[in-house]
């Protein structure tokens, strides 16, 4: 990049550049799922079931039928067929063993809420009021709902038996359970309850028959292909014949990543009635119908010597799923990496439950096993009466434990050492109970957060348009975290253009390919995309410029050199140059000059190191200790998150991760009256997300060096660290001022007096 | 967009509910199928005099004569009959503020209210709050403070932002925290948003 670009844009890589879709959401103009207006769009309301195991003995939907506006009302009795049903192993996207939900196939219920109806009619009043009027009789069996109660019947998940060198098999290193020998022990049981993502958007689709061998769907997904991929084989069509548009997706935190019943509901419903088909889900249907955060029990079992020194961890889980999927996540991957215990032994368990199938949500398995570790490290430090962090810092590790790899880079010392002076760890009292603010009590507390540096493949496509403004094309989807933005970053300092003439598109499956957006990887493989697509950019411009009529000089120079403007190229360092886009594109007979390319994870940089991002977490809180209400007052969130494109969608991205984890310590947690396997928290007002009032003010910190070993640009990922640690933090925190050890989330007053 | 049909006087309209219902008796000795056909089409005449209200509402400056269901809320009204679909959904509870609208000024979770309720009231949603290309502070500052990412939440947080600060509610940042507590931002840009709205109540225009 010339240097006189770098001085003048903003838009460069780490500049804390404006959203590029900032005014669209300010003016409410961004269209989500439940927003495009097609002509004849009718809409559709789903009826679940109000048993959690049986079957469907009668269905009545004659007055539903009969009600005003009612164009369809859809069961088992009557669906149209979904030809992909009839396979034995029906498509899942992501896989995971087992079977999806075949919506409308037959007559058995798997868990409460199950969709056992769908209704269309031409106004969305009259289609819920319709709704109001099916009913069902069922033969009902007995149900478990309750992973408390069922935590023996917990098997290991069928890719593990199938694999033994899976990572969710049964891992050992050194000894099996040597903690039971060690000279300061501990053994403690953790719980979290199952957590709902609750993204602010409601979950919703329009479905739409363009043919009978051609569907479109305005879809709330992460992964418009996968998306693609899962309609085509349900309905036997091509690919290619399948179009989901995700242009803005309103949060979704892992739950757009699985496809749902409500998604084929919507779609059969297009069917039977031949109009385009607008369902949205309603608050309720959002606990039952589109995952969770797991239920999961956790034991930690850890000795340590009397100067500090991890001798052994034992990590044991068993998370819920449901009866037809086996929904598995890395919960105790972190236990065998994060520090130097050569005694290390991990059992992963997932018991069934007539309950719907959970799905990664933000952080996912990391989240939770980091709930437990890092409260166990913090039970550790206090019975050895060693200072928390000083205990972290005896047992930090230079190379992974696990496979005895380099770290592709680690900077977590950095972090710590950002951290603890910015919250002033050094008024943190070992004694717990010791440091007062009026009544109330204050404690400190920390947590750390690892996740892997993931990188995947992906296709882009970069076009020069004539106006010297260039369009970057990708199925990737942008849920929250700013991807566009950073897309244009990466291109305008890629290319040397300011952000202004770089458009970044996605959302879209007629994009070049690209993954679903999860497990913090866009960056890492996106971002890498839109590099190596616009340096492939300009070198086709350079062989064009200099096979151009006066193209000697361009020969000559370097791809780097070359300068887009507007009409014309020209040279960095000989602006007289020139070479018109009407004589390059004359050459090739094209209207603009284009170029897609596939950019994949290269070398054995894989081989040769772990990769993984880091986060600490330090928060001080105030307890009272007579209502046990928990004030978060102040959280620093640290990382070594690679390189960070843009410092203020990165920072928004940590800022909100920990909001996440505020939840998930203090206020979240879904609850089943397990006599009707129900959940009894079923909107935003029993199911208690963090609101402004329980965000205090933020700060982050990024150390900021670039990972080479991941890709080009140098990023880890900072989505999952953000909340990952957070929550055993806040519980750290709250034992410090308390003396308390909760270990069951979330930190309810009522386990506080 | 809503048509505007012509609205009989509400004599009228029970002039011919009555007539309408003996033909329903009549039909009740007709042959299946024709008799769903005919009940179908009856129960849109019925719908269209019954189930409809007529109302004019001003929304965001222009005055619109409508024909609305009674149980049609206000923020059912926007998104799927007037296409201003800026007013989200994040629950139809009245438990999370995606839907905020400024009623006569005031700041209302338009799922919480009927539309038909609305008669003569001046409604503002969030594409009524820039003026042409120009945008509210509000919503200038949001974005230099990146009060938002997915966005969902946005437009009822800027509308509440906007109320907060005309009713003096945003004095320090813990009063921001407590006026702003009833829109729900589940990304957790909650930092962001109190810095926006300090910096529009610092900056001291009018909003
Ligand atoms: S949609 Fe109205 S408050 Fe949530
Ligand atoms: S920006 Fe996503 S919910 Fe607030």
């Amino acid at each position: 990049m010339s240097e006189q670009l770098q001085k003048s844009q903003s838009g460069a890589i780490g500049e804390p550049m404006n959203r590029v879709d900032g005014r669209l959401k300010v003016t409410g103009a961004a269209k989500y799922s439940a927003e495009y207006e097609l002509p004849n769009l009718v809409h559709a309301v789903l009826v679940g079931s109000t048993i959690a195991k049986g079957s469907i003995k009668n269905i009545e939907t004659r007055q539903a039928e009969r009600a005003p506006g009612v164009l369809a009302v859809i069961t088992h009795l009557n669906s149209p067929k979904v030809p992909g049903f009839a396979e034995r192993d029906h498509p899942a996207e992501p896989p995971t063993a087992g079977q999806p939900l075949r919506v409308f196939h037959d007559n058995k219920v798997v868990f409460n809420d199950q969709p056992i109806a769908v209704v269309v009619a031409d106004t969305l009043e009259r289609a819920r009021y319709a709704a109001s009027l099916v009913k069902a009789q069922y033969d009902q069996d007995k149900h478990q709902t309750n992973l408390e109660a069922n935590l023996g019947q917990g098997y290991l998940p069928a890719q593990a038996k199938k694999n033994p060198k899976s990572p969710l098999a049964d891992y050992q290193r050194g000894e099996a359970d040597a903690y039971k020998n060690g000279a300061t022990k501990l053994e403690a049981e953790y719980v979290i309850p199952s957590e709902m993502h609750n993204p602010m958007e409601l979950q919703s689709i329009i479905a739409h028959w363009e043919a009978p061998d051609r569907l479109t769907v305005y879809d709330k997904t992460q992964a418009v292909i996968g998306t693609q991929r899962a309609f085509a084989k349900d309905w036997g069509i091509p690919e290619a014949n399948v179009k989901v548009i995700a242009t803005f997706v309103g949060g979704a935190f892992g739950n757009g990543l699985h496809n749902w019943p409500h998604e084929t509901a919507a779609i059969i419903a297009a069917k039977k009635v031949g109009r385009p088909v607008k369902l949205v889900l309603t608050r309720e249907q959002m606990f039952t119908m589109v995952g969770y955060r797991p239920y999961t029990w956790q034991k930690i079992g850890m000795s340590a010597t009397p100067d500090g020194k991890l001798t052994a961890i034992t990590h044991e889980s068993v998370g819920q799923t449901s009866t037809y999927e086996q929904f598995t996540e890395s919960t105790l991957q972190q236990t065998r990496m994060m520090y130097t215990a050569p005694n290390v032994t991990t059992r992963y368990r997932i018991a069934s439950l007539d309950v719907s199938t959970p799905v990664w949500m933000r952080g996912p398995g990391e989240a939770t096993g980091a709930f437990a570790l890092e409260s166990a490290m913090d039970e550790m430090a206090h019975a050895l009466n060693l200072d928390p962090l000083e205990f972290r810092l005896r047992n930090y590790t230079d190379t992974d434990p696990d496979n005895g790899k380099p770290w592709s880079t680690k900077y977590l010392k950095e972090c710590f050492q950002m951290g603890a002076e910015r919250i002033g760890w050094s008024n943190r009292k070992q004694q717990p109970g010791s440091v007062k603010s009026g009544e109330w009590l204050v404690g400190y507390g920390m947590g750390v957060g690892t996740f892997g540096a993931h990188r995947g493949s992906a296709k882009m496509k970069a076009i020069l348009t004539k106006k010297g403004t260039v369009v970057l094309q990708s199925a990737t989807t942008d849920i929250g975290p700013g991807t566009g933005t950073a897309m244009v970053q990466i291109a305008a300092t890629t290319l040397g253009l300011p952000p202004e003439k770089i458009t970044f598109q996605l959302g879209n499956s007629t994009f070049p390919t690209a993954p679903s957006q999860g497990g913090s990887s866009t960056v890492n493989t996106v971002g890498a995309a839109v590099q190596d697509a616009c340096i492939a950019l300009r070198e086709k411009l350079h062989q064009l410029a200099a096979a151009t009529p006066n193209g000697q000089v361009f020969s000559a120079a370097k791809p780097e050199d070359i300068v887009i403007m507007e009409g014309h190229l020209s040279l960095a360092n000989d602006k007289l140059a020139k070479a018109a886009y009407s004589d390059l594109l004359r050459q090739n007979n094209e209207a603009e000059v284009e170029v897609t390319i596939e950019s994949k994870p290269g070398g054995s940089d894989r081989d040769k190191y772990s990769m993984y991002s880091y986060s600490v977490h330090f928060v001080q809180v105030h307890v009272q200790p007579l209502t046990g209400e928990v004030r978060v007052k102040k959280v620093i969130s640290c990382a070594d998150a690679g390189t960070i494109v843009n410092q203020k969608t990165a920072g928004n991205q940590m800022m909100g991760g920990a909001v996440g984890g505020i939840g998930m310590a203090l206020t979240e947690g879904a609850v089943i009256d397990d006599r009707y396997g129900r959940y009894v928290t079923k909107d935003l007002a029993d199911y208690h997300v963090p609101v402004h009032a329980d965000a205090p003010n933020m700060e982050f910190a990024f150390v900021n060096k670039p990972d080479p070993h991941v890709n080009a640009l140098g990023t880890k990922g900072i989505g999952e660290i953000a909340i990952i640690g957070m929550a055993p933090a806040i519980a750290n925190a709250v034992f410090n001022a308390t003396g308390k050890r909760i270990r069951e989330l979330p930190i309810t007053p009522d386990k506080l007096i | 967009m809503n048509p505007e049909p012509e609205q009989p006087n509400h004599d009228e309209a029970r002039r011919t509910f009555l007539k309408q219902s003996s033909l329903l008796t009549a039909l009740a000795f007709t042959p299946g199928p024709v008799l769903q056909a005919a009940a179908a089409e009856i129960d849109e005449k019925v719908a269209a005099v019954f189930e409809k209200i007529p109302v004019r509402l001003d929304i965001n400056g222009h005055k619109h004569k409508l024909s609305i269901e009674p149980r049609t809320t206000l923020l059912d009204l926007l998104r799927e009959q007037l296409g201003l679909t800026g007013t989200k959904k994040g629950c139809d509870y009245g438990q999370c503020g995606a839907c905020t609208v400024h009623i006569d000024g005031k700041r209302v979770n338009s799922c919480l209210t009927f539309a038909v309720m609305q008669e003569g009231k001046e409604i503002t949603t969030i594409e009524g709050l820039a003026k042409g290309d120009d945008l509210h502070p509000m919503q200038e500052a949001f974005i230099k403070h990146d009060g938002f990412q997915c966005g969902y939440c946005t437009p009822g947080q800027i509308m509440s932002a906007v109320a907060c600060v005309r009713e003096g509610h945003a004095g320090s940042e813990d009063e921001i925290r407590e006026f702003m507590s009833g829109n729900i931002c589940r990304c957790g840009a909650y930092s962001n948003i109190v810095a926006a709205i300090q910096e529009v109540k610092g900056g001291g225009q009018k909003v």
